[in-house]
């Protein structure tokens, strides 16, 4: 059946993705959470993080092209980061994030400017991911499937 | 004819073998082999259906046809060309024979009649050599001769005249003269035509020259007696001729002459020589020699033609000519006209016997050929059916090309209509949703609205618009259903499900009404159907929901009672039940004979004859499940019971005001039983009940595993006390599923022998509310026995009716009784029950090491939770997340809101507070919020301010649980010290979760026990005595925790906790602690 090749494909393209520590456990729970309540609850705490994401890091490449660069600031920004990073399980943005939020407490902007590359670098690759999954998703329920539910 | 039958045959044959004309059609086309190949392949169906896909598909091949159908009439054209050329060649050559026939037949005629007239000259000559010659004198002489002649002229017809001549030697001359008296005359030189011209005697009557011989006419018949003494041999053409006669010895024949004096058109003279004695093989010297005499004739031969043409009837359809060809170049007519005929002519060859001349005859038809009818109508006949055949092909082709533009039309409308199904299931379900969803709104509104302050009108006024709202709901439900039913749309799921716990939620569902209206409702489930089914339980669920709600609706008293069997366990134990029947019913109601219900069930004609079915039904993986809905309600009419199934059929319209309902749900029951691949079926006896009984076909899940089974409870004995067999029945199922040991008692005075003779402890009693009412007397005698004689007394459990009128009876005796367990049973209820009753821990709920998602659900229900966070996703998450274990989550993205929001009086049970927020953190905030909270209490304290403004809380103090991703403990510690009551990490895990909800729910609960003893004894509401003497009552609770933060520390204390020691226990901690407190406690005492 078509729905049972694509929550093959699912959960294939899922487990690489957890496997490669893109995602984590935190992940899992959020699935766990939707319900017929909230059918779309991942989908839509997954685009907001996205876009939220993506305001954050515009903010923090704002930030480090100042002269001065204003650490608390920044730390603030990477801080809300990995927040939401961590809410999501995108576990290596958030890794990314805690190595930045060390370089921004020890005043190290050449540190700063690299972690700052290394988590743009981390957030696109994780929101290819997402991206993949929530359209995975989305052929699933179109095929009148089921969308499996991940475990580690 | 063979040959246009054998033309004919192919369009004949076209009618019955498409193959062959497209074969045969082939041949015109240049596809011929991919033709014969597809004649090879295909059959004449599958032929059409490729002319029509191949030839019709496209505009292209459209024109092939039309081709195809010229060349067919073109061909056919030809063909009938053909036909006609054919035909009508035959019939010449026909005509052409039949002349021929005529044609020789008259020739051979002519020459036979001549024949005759030849014989019949000779025999004259034979005559005349005979009486002339041979006597001396001569018994002929002229008259003779005549007369003779004019008497045998009949026989011979064609002969008009005949003269013989002597032949005289010159040297007899002078006597012959003399004999004869005349004088041997020669004919006119210059004449031309032979001496029979009449007209030519008198001019030349001189005498003839002087000859070697001479031929003198001596005898003549009369008309020709001119001719006498003329002598033969001067004439020129005569003279040959006798030369010639003389020479063979037969007769020959001059060439034909006019004869004008009789006026006939033709005639010939024949010569016949006269020889006297010899013999056959006689040279011609000696024939010349030998002759004596000769013998001429004149035929008339148009004479004889025309006789002879008179004897044959068919004279007028042919001409006849007769030529004599001797010379081809100048061929002389002797019979006919000169009008030349039309058409085809035939010439046969005459021979009259001379040699040298030659005579031809020709024949012509006079009439010109008729026109070949045959040939005509067969060709256009031929024609005419090609043309039909084309005309049917064209007429065929046409249609085909209609059907096929009709068929592509129909295709498109049916695309349409498919699309426009579609697009209104997709408008239904959209509709439905939208609808539900406000109404939704509105009937939660109008619960809301029912629990303000309403006078009786409008209450009632409010409780028919919900019920009505109700109905509209699950109308529309039930609506899209049966549209998807109807539609086939509706699939099964196949998930592995606990049948027992769908039916426990099921009886839960209607425990209200059930309460509501004093009905027992009781499931009982088989111990034979396995744990685990895979099927589709949310189906499953509807119909047994929809059966018991039907039931409930029409039952004012008695029971309802819900079984599910194995089929093969039913009909196995089909004849055990019978006898006790009708009264060992749940209620004591009698019940229609559910048995009837699934009398007409074909399962059961199946399985009944034999065991062997039996056998083969335990080996697969397939269940079948019967379950009945059993109820003593009103039954269903007679008359009525025909259309129950019917879709909108209800038994009367008095019922759907009463009860209201759309009358949908059984005929929904109905397909999904039957896409269940089961049946259903009823019977019901008016006033006494109904039963309704289905079958569904599910297979068996590899797991077993029970979550009750495993519980604290296992191994356990209980006895169960109950007057009603049945009903215990259901009591020992559902002790069953706890794994607890249950033993039926009907007798109550039986109940003190079995509780102590028996060498099992039985570590409960359940007792039937209404055998304990029974019985009143008799309990209290034994449990004072049981408690003289046991240390260990089981715990008496009652369960109860949720009906009211049985609460109030036997108060008395209620000492006895540890916990009342409320009916419906369920397993999940009646493990709490037992819990409470028999004391064992209620406080770790994640003993099984499941989720605590239950207990935290019960938490956190209805909770009012505030949320704050600055980040939109944080906050989504942890707000989902709440919201899954039923909190009511309000959301705040700023500390400042956060506060504003907590100022007292609110109403949040809970706050989860990020740290990390813009303008003020959290810590600030809850510093804040604390001493807001510190000023009113300190307000209430002091009176400055009414407890009631503050929603009549005296100490006011919101649990704010910070929320943090933070893992260093150092926030944590920070977390403690501004204020808050513990910290989750984010984001959320249930089990944390849990943890720091309940974190001090023990110890917060003794404390608050203790505090409200104190109370009591301070405001001397209870004696001091009760309470062991002990004024001021506190526990020292210690906290074992293997935190070694600080912070930890605060927090106990703030609870109530009077210290902790860390894991693992060190000695010298553990002194320092323990003594501390118990000076604590020494004082607090004092």
């Amino acid at each position: 059946m078509e729905s049972d090749r694509l929550q093959k494909i699912y959960i294939d393209f899922a487990s690489v993705v957890f496997r490669e520590e893109f995602l984590d456990n935190q992940y899992t729970q959020l699935q766990q959470l939707q319900d017929e309540s909230e059918p779309k609850f991942v989908l839509q705490v997954g685009t907001l993080f996205l876009e939220d994401s993506e305001k954050l890091l515009n903010g923090l490449r704002s930030i480090l092209d100042q002269q001065d660069v204003d650490f608390e600031k920044l730390d603030a920004c990477v801080r809300k980061l990995m927040g939401s990073s961590a809410s999501i399980g995108a576990k290596r943005v958030k890794n990314v994030c805690m190595a930045f939020h060390n370089s921004c407490k020890n005043g190290s902007k050449e540190g700063c400017l690299k972690c700052l590359q290394q988590v743009a670098q981390e957030y696109l690759l994780v929101k290819r991911k997402l991206e993949t999954l929530f359209k995975l998703e989305k052929q699933i329920l179109a095929a009148g499937g089921s969308v499996p539910v991940l475990s580690q | 004819m063979v040959c246009w039958w054998a033309i004919s045959d192919i369009p004949m044959n076209w009618f019955i073998d498409a193959q062959i004309m497209e074969q045969r059609t082939g041949y015109l086309s240049d596809k011929s082999n991919l033709w014969l190949e597809l004649s090879k392949k295909l059959s004449v169906r599958d032929w059409r259906n490729h002319l029509c896909n191949q030839y019709f598909g496209s505009k292209v091949r459209g024109t092939w046809w039309r081709k195809l159908l010229f060349l067919w009439v073109a061909g056919w054209l030809l063909g009938s060309l053909w036909i006609f050329w054919f035909m009508n060649s035959q019939a010449v050559e026909k005509r052409r024979e039949t002349l021929a026939s005529m044609c020789d037949e008259r020739a051979r005629m002519l020459q036979d009649q001549f024949n005759v007239s030849m014989n019949h000259l000779q025999a004259l000559a034979i005559l005349i050599s005979t009486f002339h010659h041979a006597k001396e004198p001569s018994a002929v002489d002229q008259i003779t001769f005549s007369r003779y002649a004019e008497r045998t002229a009949f026989e011979r017809p064609l002969t008009s005249g005949v003269a013989y001549a002597v032949k005289v030697l010159h040297s007899e001359r002078e006597q012959f003269e003399k004999q004869q008296g005349w004088r041997i005359k020669r004919m006119d030189s210059t004449e031309q035509s032979p001496a029979w011209e009449e007209d030519a005697d008198l001019v030349n009557e001189e005498t003839s020259r002087v000859q070697g011989e001479y031929a003198p006419v001596i005898f003549a018949q009369d008309t020709y007696k001119h001719v006498i003494s003329f002598d033969m041999l001067t004439g020129k053409e005569d003279c040959e001729n006798i030369l010639r006669a003389r020479e063979s010895g037969k007769g020959v024949l001059t060439a034909p002459f006019r004869l004008l004096k009789i006026k006939k058109t033709g005639g010939y003279s024949d010569i016949c020589s006269l020889q006297v004695r010899l013999t056959s093989n006689a040279t011609p010297a000696e024939r010349i020699q030998a002759a004596i005499g000769y013998l001429g004739g004149i035929f008339d031969v148009e004479a004889l033609v025309d006789k002879l043409l008179h004897q044959l009837s068919s004279k007028h359809s042919i001409i006849v000519n007769v030529y004599d060809t001797t010379n081809p170049d100048e061929p002389i007519s002797m019979y006919g006209s000169n009008m030349t005929g039309t058409g085809i002519c035939h010439i046969s060859t005459l021979n009259f016997g001379d040699p040298v001349r030659k005579h031809e005859m020709h024949c012509r038809f006079k009439q010109k050929p008729p026109l070949p009818w045959l040939a005509i109508t067969t060709s256009i006949g031929t024609l005419v059916i090609a043309l039909l055949v084309g005309y049917i092909f064209h007429a065929t082709v046409s249609r085909i090309a209609k059907v096929e533009d009709d068929y592509r039309q129909m295709m498109e409308l049916k695309k349409r209509a498919e699309a426009a199904d579609v697009a209104k299931s997709q408008f239904l379900a959209t509709v439905s949703h939208e609808i539900r969803t406000p109404m939704n709104g509105v009937l939660g509104m109008l619960q809301m609205l029912m629990d303000t302050d309403l006078d009786i009108t409008q209450e009632d006024y409010v409780r028919t618009a919900q019920a009505s709202g109700k109905a509209l709901v699950s109308l529309i439900n039930e609506v899209l259903d049966q549209a998807k039913i109807e539609s086939g749309k509706l699939e099964l799921e196949a998930v592995p499900f606990d049948l027992r716990a769908v039916l426990d939620d099921i009886l839960s569902l209607f425990y209200g009404k059930a309460q509501e209206k004093g009905l027992e409702l009781a499931v009982y489930v088989s111990d034979q159907v396995p744990e685990i089914l895979v099927g589709d339980h949310g189906r499953i669920r509807q119909i047994i929901t929809n059966l018991i709600g039907n039931s409930i609706k029409f039952t004012e008293r008695g029971h309802i009672y819900l079984t599910v069997h194995l089929i093969k366990e039913v009909m196995t134990s089909l004849d055990m039940e019978t006898e006790a029947h009708s009264t060992n019913t749940l209620s004591g109601f009698t019940v229609a004979d559910r048995r009837r219900s699934w009398e007409r069930f074909e399962i059961c004609k199946l399985e009944l004859p034999g065991s062997d079915p039996y056998l083969s039904s335990t080996t697969s993986d397939l269940i079948n499940l019967i379950i009945s809905v059993e109820d003593t309600g009103v039954g269903i009419p007679l008359e009525a019971q025909s259309r129950v199934f019917t879709p909108f059929m209800q038994v009367g319209p008095s019922i759907s005001r009463i009860h209201g309902g759309t009358g949908i749900g059984l005929s929904i029951s109905k397909c999904l039983v039957g896409l269940m691949k089961g049946e259903i079926g009823f019977v019901s006896e008016p006033q006494i009940g109904s039963t309704f009984t289905f079958t569904v076909v599910l297979s068996r899940a590899c797991t077993t595993s029970n979550e009750y089974k495993s519980s604290e409870f296992h191994g356990m004995n209980a006895l169960v006390v109950d007057h009603r067999p049945a009903r215990a029945k259901v009591t020992k199922y559902h002790l069953q599923r706890l794994g607890i040991n249950a033993i039926l008692e009907i007798d109550p005075n039986q109940v003190l022998a079995r509780l102590t003779s028996g060498g099992l402890t039985t570590n409960m009693v359940l007792i039937e509310k209404e055998t304990w009412s029974k019985g009143n007397s008799i309990w209290p005698s034994i449990i004072s026995r049981l408690k003289d004689d046991q240390l260990d007394i089981p715990k008496v459990l009652l369960l109860a009716n949720p009906s009211s009128s049985v609460k109030n009876n036997s108060t008395n005796s209620m000492e006895y009784i540890s916990t009342i367990i409320t009916k419906p049973l369920r397993a999940s209820m009646l493990q709490v029950s037992l819990r409470r009753a028999m004391g064992c821990g209620d406080g770790e709920p994640s003993r099984n090491g499941r989720p605590p998602q239950l207990s935290l659900h019960s938490l956190l229900h209805e909770k009012q939770i505030l949320v704050v966070d600055d980040n939109i996703v944080n906050l989504r998450v942890a707000a989902g997340a709440l919201k899954k274990y039923g909190a009511e989550v309000t959301c705040a993205d700023n500390g400042k809101k956060a506060i504003s929001m907590l100022k007292p009086p609110h109403k949040f049970d809970a706050c989860f507070m990020d740290i990390q927020m813009p303008e003020m953190d959290g810590f600030e905030a809850t510093k804040r919020i604390r001493k807001m909270e510190a000023d009113t209490n300190n307000q209430i304290k002091h009176g400055e301010v009414s407890v009631e403004t503050f929603g009549n809380v005296l100490h006011w103090h919101v649990p704010i649980l910070a929320m943090t991703a933070d893992v260093i403990q150092a926030t944590h510690e920070q977390c403690l010290r501004c204020g808050m009551d513990g910290y989750v990490s984010k984001p959320f895990e249930g089990e944390q979760l849990y943890r720091e909800v309940t974190r001090f729910e023990a110890t917060k609960r003794i404390r608050k026990m203790e505090a409200d003893t104190n109370n009591q004894i301070k405001h001397g509401e209870v004696s001091v005595e009760t309470f062991g003497n002990v004024l001021h009552w506190h526990v020292p609770i210690l906290a074992m925790t293997a935190d070694v933060i600080q912070a930890t520390h605060e927090q106990c204390l703030r609870c109530g906790m009077d210290g902790y020691v860390s894991k693992p226990f060190e000695g010298e901690q553990l002194y320092r602690e323990v003594t501390r407190f118990f000076k604590t406690v020494t004082k607090k005492n004092q």
